[in-house]
Order: structure tokens, then sequence, then C-alpha cells
């Protein structure tokens, strides 16, 4: 290895261990809000509860969209990494960023309609303290989503224009920990807010 | 247009319009000074695009110090309104004005003094004790500070276009709730705190990162020096914790602006859950503050007893277990919510628990004096001083842990009296210590110790005067936070009595300001050129005072706990004739500067709800990080040559 390699495979090397901090940083942020929300779930004030509210096959096709975004990720991440030398691997590459972008998109999308529905029945952030530590639990990580698609745009400009490099792999890896991070978190969301409250 | 931002929100009442005209006349005079000698390309060039670890820590103390003069005004109102409001008079401050006094001087104590000062130091000395040439992520290290400094103004811009928080400096809901603070205050006091909250986060990762992963070849954990040890403790209490207070200040504000009810009296809202949040965040808060100072003070009482530090590996235990026990302890706050009997006996016993490791470290410095040849400098002086405030501090402490005395004792003086009693003599007289100990590595020349050592004596001196009595106002049933006292309490002579500790105190700043003063203008006659002025053990004492730019010409490599000493004593000396290899370094950027600047756009449209701008402060944050990621071109290679010639101008 060349000493140029050298120094920055060991920056990459850092910068993924400082994604790691990160993201366990992140984590305590979404624990401050489950907790918030735990204490919060039955304090409904009069007003419909998580059973009144929520549809689980809807909520259960959002999570399979999210599941699928991470497996195409990890397709991108693995092109990235181990099919470096290979003719098409930037192409592929693109490819699986583009389709993980879409899935991010749809994600988003039913998430919003879901919202949109729940303030036409009357069921906004506004109405009790359930709600709006609901709103909050589940809209901190659709900004997170935002975010993500916003970073995966910008990769995939800088795969497009430096080709698959030392650089723009350690990115996608970065990356990749940030979207799987919000796939484990939303599987919480699913666990506690709506296989729970269906109950 | 501008929301809610009206010409009345330009405050009209003497001693506000005085605060402020101060101000923008102390900001005009260095314009002025600026613009006269043509230093702006200078400061521009040199320090505020710097992303150099040494000049980033030289800012953020110079930030700390700027608002610790406006933090001790704030306390020296309050205490004149104290002794001047009783019976039928009401002092010179109306009750709400105040409240934004105490609020804002807790806040800015913890947040724009004690913190910078911890980022500073960490700055100036983590990377030259690990034998690192910066730290992990240089250019994020140059955002958090100009986060924090974009907190900072959002603070003194209250000042002068508003108001700031009525609430205390942790600001209780349902005070701090729209239905009870409906002005601008607390949402001032939300949006500084959280700009410069991701400014401290981001540093805890960077020097946790740092810590772990750029030390010199050689330096194993139980080898880094004491100091090393307790920042990164305490920056991996900041990764933790502070993202507890961005949930909980972020819910604060979605109840204020979209009127959720997290925090609501109804509606189904909880208001102690914000406290039990937000001390889950301020108890290791105290102890990320203290720990630092506690590692300072290991590495300066082993540089003036002359020994090396008793039971190094104890040290670092009890600054684990500190690190851990403070998470079992944010209940003692608050034991009067009603949480039963149970918790409140499991919170009191972690709190006395928290002692005893504490109680090691104090026994582990003084044997370290125990038979020392103790040098009596000023560093040595504030440690000293700090043993004996910090045991009584720590014993006051205990004595409030039990809840049946907590019940009696809980928002009195006596209160107040304990965290000052350990935050000034720990974090304070630590950060003081600190800063002397280590300026003549930055700046290449001594402080004078005539007056370094008058001030420490006023400091302390007025400390117990000052808050002393406290205790026994506290005893005596005083509250804390009272603008007016009833003349039958009998509180006056003592809280005249606190009033002369703080005129002590304020003394001793002013011996401060001309020990600096004095200091660099007689900077030539205390040059320190051997880069070792306290025959030190560790490796920053191993490179010239100042250090170049790069700090290591080449990377060291230890062999034990003392490595510059084990230098000075022939073992693992580099060789002779040293080969310079090309330096890489990181460029520097003026992108921090930009994104902290947008940050605090976006703070001041969501005070004001000026909706447009909001917009355009998000939208340009998103869009410089997403500039700044397209740039490849971050850092760059000092050639060997160059290294040589420095390093040969260096040495002569």
């Amino acid at each position: 290895m060349t000493k140029e390699t050298l120094i920055h495979h060991n920056a990459g090397a850092r910068n993924l261990f400082g994604f790691w901090a990160y993201i366990m940083s992140d984590a305590l942020l979404f624990a401050s809000i489950f907790a918030t929300y735990a204490v919060l779930q039955n304090n409904t004030f009069g007003g419909p509860s998580a059973g009144d509210l929520f549809s689980m096959p809807f909520v259960l096709v959002e999570t399979l969209i999210l599941l699928a975004s991470s497996f195409t990720y990890g397709l991108a991440s693995l092109h990235a990494h181990h099919h470096r030398n290979e003719e098409n691997c930037k192409r592929k590459v693109i490819f699986w960023l583009a389709i993980t972008f879409l899935l991010g998109v749809l994600f988003l999308a039913m998430e919003v309609f879901e919202f949109t529905k729940l303030f036409q029945e009357g069921a906004g952030f506004q109405r009790s303290g359930f709600l709006s530590a609901f709103f909050t639990l589940v809209g901190t990580h659709g900004l997170h989503v935002t975010a993500g698609l916003l970073w995966m745009g910008s990769i995939t400009a800088q795969v497009i224009r430096h080709g698959i490099t030392e650089r723009t792999v350690n990115k996608i890896a970065a990356l990749g920990l940030f979207w799987h991070f919000l796939y484990i978190v939303w599987i919480f969301i699913f666990t506690f807010v709506y296989l729970i409250g269906a109950i | 247009m501008l929301g809610n931002l009206t010409f009345s929100a330009i405050p009209t009442d003497p001693i506000t319009i005085g605060g402020g005209a101060l101000m923008i006349l102390s900001i005009a005079t260095i314009v002025g000074l600026l613009t006269y000698f043509k230093k702006w390309k200078w400061l521009w060039t040199e320090w505020l695009t710097s992303v150099d670890h040494k000049k980033i820590g030289v800012m953020y103390i110079i930030l700390a110090f700027v608002m610790i003069l406006r933090g001790f005004s704030d306390a020296i109102m309050m205490r004149l309104q104290q002794v001047l409001s009783v019976g039928d008079s009401t002092g010179f401050l109306p009750p709400e004005h105040y409240d934004q006094i105490f609020t804002a001087h807790g806040v800015i104590m913890i947040f724009f003094v004690a913190m910078p000062l911890m980022f500073g130091l960490f700055n100036l000395v983590v990377p030259l004790q690990i034998g690192a040439r910066d730290v992990a992520y240089p250019f994020l290290n140059s955002m958090s500070l100009w986060l924090t400094v974009a907190g900072a103004v959002l603070v003194n811009l209250s000042l002068v276009v508003g108001e700031f928080a009525a609430t205390g400096w942790l600001a209780y809901p349902p005070l701090s709730g729209i239905v009870y603070s409906p002005g601008v205050g607390v949402d001032y006091y939300i949006w500084a705190l959280q700009i410069a909250g991701v400014g401290s986060l981001i540093s805890g990762i960077n020097f946790f990162v740092t810590i772990l992963m750029m030390r010199c070849p050689g330096m194993t954990l139980m080898r880094m020096p004491v100091f090393v040890w307790t920042a990164f403790s305490s920056v991996a209490l900041v990764i933790i914790i502070f993202p507890i207070l961005t949930a909980t200040l972020g819910m604060l504000s979605l109840d204020r602006l979209l009127g959720m009810h997290f925090f609501t009296s109804d509606f189904g809202g909880n208001a102690m859950m914000y406290v039990n949040l937000i001390w889950a965040w301020g108890h290791p808060e105290v102890y990320v503050l203290v720990l630092p100072a506690f590692g300072i003070f290991s590495e300066v009482v082993s540089a003036f007893s002359q020994k090396k530090l008793f039971g190094y590996t104890t040290m670092i235990w009890a600054t684990v277990a500190i690190t851990f026990f403070s998470f079992l302890v944010w209940a003692h706050h608050f034991f009067t919510m009603g949480a039963g009997a149970n918790v409140n006996a499991f919170f009191g016993i972690m709190t006395m628990i928290i002692a005893i490791p504490t109680g090691v470290k104090v026994f582990n410095w003084l044997f370290t004096m125990f038979r020392g040849r103790i040098i009596f400098a000023s560093p040595m002086l504030w440690t000293i001083g700090f043993i004996f405030t910090f045991t009584i501090g720590g014993m006051t402490g205990v004595l409030l842990s039990v809840p049946v005395a907590d019940f009696q004792l809980h928002n009195s003086l006596f209160l107040i009296a304990h965290f000052h009693n350990t935050i000034i003599g720990g974090v304070v007289f630590g950060y003081f210590a600190g800063i002397t100990y280590w300026f003549p590595k930055i700046f290449g020349f001594k402080l004078n110790e005539r007056l370094g050592k008058a001030a420490f004596w006023h400091w302390i001196v007025g400390f117990f005067v000052a808050f002393v009595p406290l205790y026994i106002l506290g005893l005596m049933g005083m509250t804390r936070r009272l603008s007016h006292i009833d003349a039958g309490t009998g509180w006056e002579p003592l809280l005249y009595v606190s009033m002369a500790g703080v005129a002590i105190i304020g003394i001793g700043v002013v011996l401060q300001i001309l020990q600096f003063i004095i200091s660099i203008r007689d900077r030539k006659k205390n040059l320190d050129v051997t880069g070792d002025p306290w025959n030190g053990r560790t490796l920053e004492w191993s490179t010239s005072s100042p250090p170049p730019f790069y700090n290591f010409a080449i990377i060291p490599t230890v062999h034990g706990r003392h490595p510059f000493w084990d230098m000075k004593h022939g073992v693992g000396v580099p060789q002779e004739k040293p080969s310079y290899e090309d330096i890489h370094m990181p460029r520097n950027t003026a992108m921090g500067l930009y994104i902290a600047c947008a940050g605090f756009l976006l703070g001041f449209s969501l005070i004001w709800h000026i909706w447009w701008l909001a917009a355009m402060g998000i939208f340009g944050i998103v869009a410089l990080v997403i500039i700044r990621s397209f740039d490849y071109d971050t850092d760059y290679y000092v050639p060997a040559a160059k290294v040589a010639k420095i390093e040969k101008a260096r040495t002569k």
C-alpha cells in the first residue's frame, strides 16, 4: 500500500468509526422520544387511542417498502465494495441507489398520506399528549429519512462525477450505516407504536 | 414580513439600554481597531477560517472570557438587587427583569463559559498529549466552534432585541410553555441552546474518535495522561446526553410553536416528564464539566509536587465509575416530585455512592503531594484551593442526597451554595489552573505569577465570604430566585456579607484581566524557550512553545506513562539526525463559519416566526453541507524539505 492510500484508508476507517459514534447518539435521541411516547401513549384526553386509529395492512406495506429499500441499498454497497473492478460497477451502483431513493420517496409519501388522513379524522397532533408524541416520534423518523434521501442524491451525484473510488465507497458505507439504522428504528416504531397500539 | 419582530422589541428601560450600549460600543471599538490596523485579512485567514486545533482552542477560550464577564455582571446585579430590595424598597430591577437575569446567569455560565472553556482546553491540550497532529475531523471542529458562537450571539442579542427567558436556567414547564411565557424569551433560550448543543455534540464525537484512533504508537489506553482519560469520559458523556437535551428542548418548542401537548397542564401533557428528561441530561452534564477539571488537577498536582501521580490506575477507574454513576442520580434533583419512598431511597443511595470514587481521587491528590517538594506556583494554589473547597461542596452534596433533608432544603439557598461550591471550587478553579499551566505551551511565555497568586487569594476568600452566608440563609428558610425580601425575615445582614464576597471576587477578576495585560506587555521577560517550563512528564512539553502548526515534526513513539520524562532520562529519545517526511494537513476553510451563520439565521427566524427566513436558513444549511461534501480538495502535504526548514529555524 502506498502512503497515499494508507492515509486515505485511515481517514476512511476514522470516518466510519465517527459515524458509529454519531449513530449511537442518534439512537439516544430516538430513545428519548420513545420514552416520552411510552409515558404519553395512554394520555388520549378523551380523543382517539392507538387502537382506534391505525390501519395495520397499510403500515405493513410501509414497513415492507422500507425493508426492501434497506435490501436494495445493500446491493448498492455490495457492488461498490466487492465488484469494484467489474465493468458495469458504476452503473449498477447508481441503479440500485436510484431504486433505493424511489422506495424511500414512496415510504415518505405513504407517511404523509397517513398523517393527512389522521388530520382529516380530527386526530391531529394538537388533539392530545398521545397524538403529539405519536406525530413527533414517527415524524422524527420521517425527517431522518428525508435527510437520508437528500444525502443519497448528493452521493449519487458524486458517484456519477468521480466514479467508484476509495472516497465515494467510504461515503456509500457511511450512508449505509445511517439507512440501515433508520430501518431498525422503524422496526421499533412498528412494534411499540403500531403493533402494541393495535392490541 | 418580519414575523413578530417590531420596534417594540427594542427594550426601553435604562439598565438594558446601558448594557446594550456597552455591548455595541465594544463591538464598534473592535471593528474600528481592526480597520485602523488593517487586520481584517489577518483575522480572516489566520483565525476565523483556521482549522488548527490550537487556534480553535484559543477562540473557544476568548468566547468563554467574554461571556464570563456578562455572567459575572448578572451575578453582581442579583446580589445588589437582594440587598436593595428589602421591606418597602423594591430595588432597581423589576421582577420580570430580575427573572431574566438569573436565567441568563445560569445559562451563560454553564453553556457559554464552562463548556467553551472545556472544549477550548481539549483543543489546546488533547492532540498534543496524545502525540497527534490535529483532531480527527478538523473541519467539524471549526464548525462546532462557530455553532457555539452562534448560540452565544443569540443569547446576547436577546438583550437588545426582545427579551430572555424568565424561567430559570432549565426552563421548567408549564412556566416555560406558551401560556405562561408568551414572549420570545423562552424561544431565545431554546434556539441558543439547540444551536450550541449541536456544536457540543459534534465536538464530543470529534474528541471521542480523536482519542480512540489518533494516539501515537505505543500509547495504549492505560498509558494515556489522566487529562486525556478525563476528556475521554467527558466526551463519552456528551455523546450520550446531548441528544436527550436536543429531544427535550425540541419537544418544548413543538409545544410552543405548533401547540402540541407534551408538557402542558391539559390535553394529557406531563410537565414532570420534562423535569426528568432535562435532568437525565443535566446531571451527567455537571460531570461532563468537572471530570476534565479533575484531569487538570491530576496533571498540575504531579508537576508541582515534582512526583509522579499517586494511584494512576485507581484515578482512571474512579473516573470511569463517576462517568457510569452519573446516569443513576438524576432524580435527586426533584425528590419532592412524589415518586415514592423506594425511588427516592434508590437515588439517594446512588448519590451517596458517587461520593466514593470522588473521595478516591481526593486521596490520590493528597498522597501525590505527600513527601513531594511542592512548588506553590499559581496552578498549584488553584489545585489546593480546589481540594479544600470541593471537599466541602461534596459533603454538603451528600447531605442533600438524604431525601428527608432535601425536602427541607429543596430550592433553598443552601442548594445554591452547594452547587456553586462544587462548580466554582471544582470547574472554575480547575480551568483557571489549566489555563495558567498550559498558557506558556500555546503562547510561548508564562503568565505573571504575582498577579496570578493575588487573583487566586481574592477568588477563594471572596468565594467563602459570598457563599457561606448562603448556606446559613438556606437553613434559615430563604428560597432561591427571590427579587424582594420581607424586612422581618432577618436575612438582610447575611445578604450584605455575601455582597461583600462578590466584591472581593470582583477584585480577583480585575486582577486576572490585569494579569493578562501585564503578562503580554512583559512577555519578553517570561519567555519559555525550552518548551518545558514546569519540568513536565507528558508529550505536550516535548515540542516547542508554541508548537509548530503540525505539532510534531516526527510522530513520537512512547514506552510508558511518562514519555517525555523518559526521553529526558534517555529512554525513547528520537534518533540523532531526524529524517523528515511529508506531513499531511487539513486546509483552512470558511465553511464551518458559513454553516453556523445559516444556523444563526434559522434560530433567529424561528424565534420571531419569520418563516421565509427560516426556510432560507434550512436551505442554506443543506446547500452548504452538500457543497462541502462535493469538495474533495480538503487537505494538502507539507513537503519534507519545508518541514526541515521550519524545524531548523525552530530549534536554533
